[in-house]
Parts: structure tokens; sequence; C-alpha cells
């Protein structure tokens, strides 16, 4: 096989392509068109680009055909799909790009969205986010959903892309550059407990698959791995990559939300004070 | 009074989701049938294939259509998972009656068309009883059905006498008389297990 073969999607799903092209798309032509003072730096175009291309890459180029039949492969495409491909994309904030893009719809159709943002509001509840994403990893990790999701195109499908959305829906809420003390994002400790919860649950269910004896995922025993790698140890990296970088995520992003706020202390005071008197 | 009702809304809103999501969960896991094998119907698409079959004849997934069919990937080189498999399925379908025995086909398919040729191919599988139909094809054609199944196979580095192992599924495939996938076999099943199954997806379609 070339290098070129490599590139190509194993599973080629025309929606995935048109969904990433429209990104890109969207970003590339907010950027040139939006005024130069809020652009974003190339840091974080650098960001954000390299956080949808490797989402791309896990989800269409061969790295998907080893994810379909190697455990630890899987773990590590839903490792960048639902957490390190959304920090990036979080950590760059596209913001100024959709506030340019919101701008631009009309007040009928940003009346028609209104709904849209109701859901996004309700999956945006702290609590209901932290079930939402811990959720998914324990569901499709249920050994009989896992085995079906492996069997079925379709289900498969569902399960990479609802790990996408929840990860950029997750970490959108922790990484939201807008300060608490004066918009309506989450707060710094709420944003903390959420982190600490879920690196908390992940690690339980990470640890469990390290030192589980028996083969708790036996569909890439049965269906044929793509290449004769013992199972124990497919399985004990795969647990692996379940249990160690999710916590660690969960653990950097405690820090940057800790520094965020020292950072912030006391600078917003003031204002939203004024505010308060303006709204009595 | 906006933000009120807006509170209102979210948090009405959020009791109906968490509802949602816990009915989803706990709705997932229920099994009602009792099958040996598992269940997955729905999963798997329909029966087709192109593939040439031991007489070296183009044959589609079509040609055995209106029998219950077990689909099982292999090589002929095999030295463990292939014959035991192929010999449990003999041992399954063997001991069925006459008339049941005509409505069960198993197929063969070879994963290694580079040694084996349509001829070694029959001698393999005439040796696994009647009902058993041993089919390869191209690498891509056979890539495409494994692709199809959601499997994969893969070969190993030749030892110097140019022998090499070929990894491949374990599983047998049911797809019942209208072809749809039925069941997925694990080749931990007993025979008389998997008679169970046959039996029941012969006669269900009768």
């Amino acid at each position: 096989m070339s290098l070129f073969d490599y590139l190509l999607p194993y599973d080629f799903s025309p929606l995935t392509i048109l969904s990433y092209m429209l990104v890109m798309g969207f970003y590339g032509v907010g950027l040139f068109r939006m005024p130069e003072q809020g652009r974003p730096g190339a840091l974080r175009i650098f960001a954000f680009t390299l956080g949808v291309m490797i989402c791309y890459a896990v989800m269409q180029t061969r790295f998907d055909y080893y994810a379909q039949y190697m455990f630890f492969v899987h773990r590590g495409q839903h490792l960048i799909l639902h957490h390190i491909g959304p920090i990036l994309i979080a950590l760059s904030n596209p913001l100024p790009v959709m506030r340019f893009w919101f701008a631009k719809i009309s007040p009928r159709w940003k009346h028609t969205l209104r709904p849209l943002g109701w859901v996004y509001n309700v999956l945006q509840q702290p609590f209901i986010a932290l079930f939402l994403f811990v959720g998914l990893i324990y569901f499709w990790l249920w050994p009989p959903i896992h085995f079906d999701a492996m069997l079925s195109r379709d289900l498969y499908w569902v399960m990479n892309w609802s790990m996408l959305l929840d990860g950029l829906l997750f970490w959108w809420l922790i990484f939201d550059p807008r300060p608490p003390a004066i918009t309506s994002s989450l707060g710094y400790g709420r944003r903390m407990l959420v982190l600490a919860a879920a690196g908390v649950l992940q690690m339980f269910l990470g640890a469990w698959i390290v030192f589980s004896r028996d083969m708790v995922y036996d569909v890439y025993e049965v269906c044929g791995r793509a290449w004769p790698l013992d199972p124990e140890v497919d399985q004990l990296l795969g647990g692996m990559l379940t249990y160690i970088p999710p916590a660690m995520m969960s653990i950097l992003g405690i820090l940057l939300m800790l520094r965020r706020a020292m950072h912030e202390d006391g600078k917003y005071t003031n204002h939203s004070k004024n505010l308060e008197g303006k709204a009595s | 009074m906006s933000i009120r009702f807006w509170r209102h809304r979210t948090k009405a809103l959020s009791l109906i989701s968490m509802f949602v999501m816990t009915m989803l969960l706990t709705g997932c896991f229920g099994n009602d049938e009792d099958w040996h094998g598992k269940n997955i119907s729905g999963l798997m698409p329909e029966l087709e294939f192109d593939l040439v079959n031991s007489q070296g004849e183009p044959v589609s997934g079509s040609d055995y259509s209106g029998r219950v069919r077990m689909l099982f990937f292999g090589f002929t080189s095999c030295p463990d998972v292939c014959p035991t498999a192929l010999q449990k399925l003999n041992q399954a379908t063997s001991s069925l009656a006459p008339e049941l025995k005509e409505e069960v086909l198993t197929l063969f398919v070879s994963v290694d068309p580079k040694r084996d040729t349509p001829e070694r191919l029959a001698n393999y599988v005439d040796f696994f009883g009647d009902n058993i139909v041993g089919l390869t094809g191209t690498e891509p054609q056979l890539r495409e059905l494994a692709k199809r199944y959601r499997t994969t196979f893969g070969y190993d580095e030749p030892d110097p006498d140019g022998n090499y192992a070929v990894s491949h599924s374990s599983a047998i495939y049911v797809f019942d008389r209208d072809g749809s996938a039925r069941l997925l076999i694990r080749p931990d099943l007993k025979a008389q297990e998997i008679r169970h199954d046959l039996v029941a997806l012969i006669q269900e379609d009768s």
C-alpha cells in the first residue's frame, strides 16, 4: 500500500467529509472576511486546524480501519474524538468567527433557530453535560453495546459522531473563554468540579478494563484483528488509554481553570457591582 | 419575566432530557429471543457477494437463496480454527432430519486465493459433508465481502518453505432464507446449540 492509500478513507462517508469541509470552509472564509481586530492569532488558527484535522484523520483515513479491528486503536480514536480534538478546538476559541457568521444570519432565521439554543442550554447544564460526557463513554464501552456498535456500520458511525459532538460540547463548556463574572458562562469552581468528577469516573472504567482478567471485549477476537496481537495486550493497552490520558486531561484542565480564576480574581468585581447597581 | 420563564423552561427541559436519557440507557438491553448465537438482526446487511465456487464458476449471493446459510471465512491450510468450526457445523447439520438438512447450506469462503485453487477448495470442503460450498475470489472481492461483514483478514510473513498463517474471523454468520443476517455464532458454541438455532430458523420461515 502506498502512502496515498493510507490517506484515503477506509469507510467512505460523504456526510462526514461534507461536514468537515463546511467547518473548515466557514472558518477560513470567516477569518478572511472578519475585521482584523477580532481575528484570532496564528497559534489559535493552528490549534483549531490541528484539532479539526486530527478528528478527520481518525475518521476518514486508514486509521479508521485499524480502529475497527484493534481495541486499543479504537480507544485512541475516541481519545482524539472525545478529548484531544475538541480540547484543541475549544482552546483555539473560534468564538469571534462564530460571532461573525451569527451576525450574518437574518433575524427570521435567528428566530427559527431559537429551539436549537434551548437544546444547547439544556445540554450545557453542568450536571447534564457531565452525565452525557461520562455516560457516553460508559454506554459505548458497555460490552453488549460495544459488540453491536462494532458489528453495525450505522451504529459505528453514530458512536463516533456522538463522541465527537459531545466532546465539543463538553470541552467548550469547560474552556469557554468568556469570564463567568460578567457573562453567563459556567463559574470556574463548577468547571473544576465537573472536570474532577469526569476524571474520577473515567478512571474507574479504565482501571476496570486494565485489571480485568477475562476478555471484556471479544468482538475483536470474533471478527479478526488487523494484525495478530495478543488479545490480552490489546485489552491492556486499550484500558490504559481509557485510564491514564483522560485523567491527565482532567487535571490539566483544572490547572488551566485555576490559572484563569487567579488571573481574573478581583478584575471584574467593580464591573459586576456596577452592573448589579444598574439592574436593581 | 422573560428570564424567569426561561429558567423555568430550562429546568423542565433538563428534567425531561434526564428522563429520556435514562430510558434510552435502560431500553437498549432488552433481549427477548432465546438464541444460543448472538442475534444480529438489523445490525448487518443482507447476504451479497460476487465470488467463484470450487468449480471455478462465478457465483453471487442470490445463487443460493431460499436456504438458511452459514457464512464462514477461513483457508484450507488452517491448522485449527477452520477444521474445528467446519467439523462442528457438519455435526450440527448431519444430525438434522433429511428434509431439514436440505434447507441448510454452509458457505466456506477461503480468504487465501493464492494457495486455495478451486480444486484444492473442492477437495477440502468435500471432506466436511455434503451441504457445504467452497467459495473464493480475488483479494479485492474478498476484502469487500469481509468489510461488508465488519471483519478482516491478514497474511503473516511466509516461512522458508513458503507457508504462512492467515488471520481471519472465527465467527459464523447465519442468514435466513431471505438472506437477512440473523445470528453470529461464536466458535465456542456446542454443535447441539448450533443445531437448535438452525432448526428454529428453518421452521420460522416455512
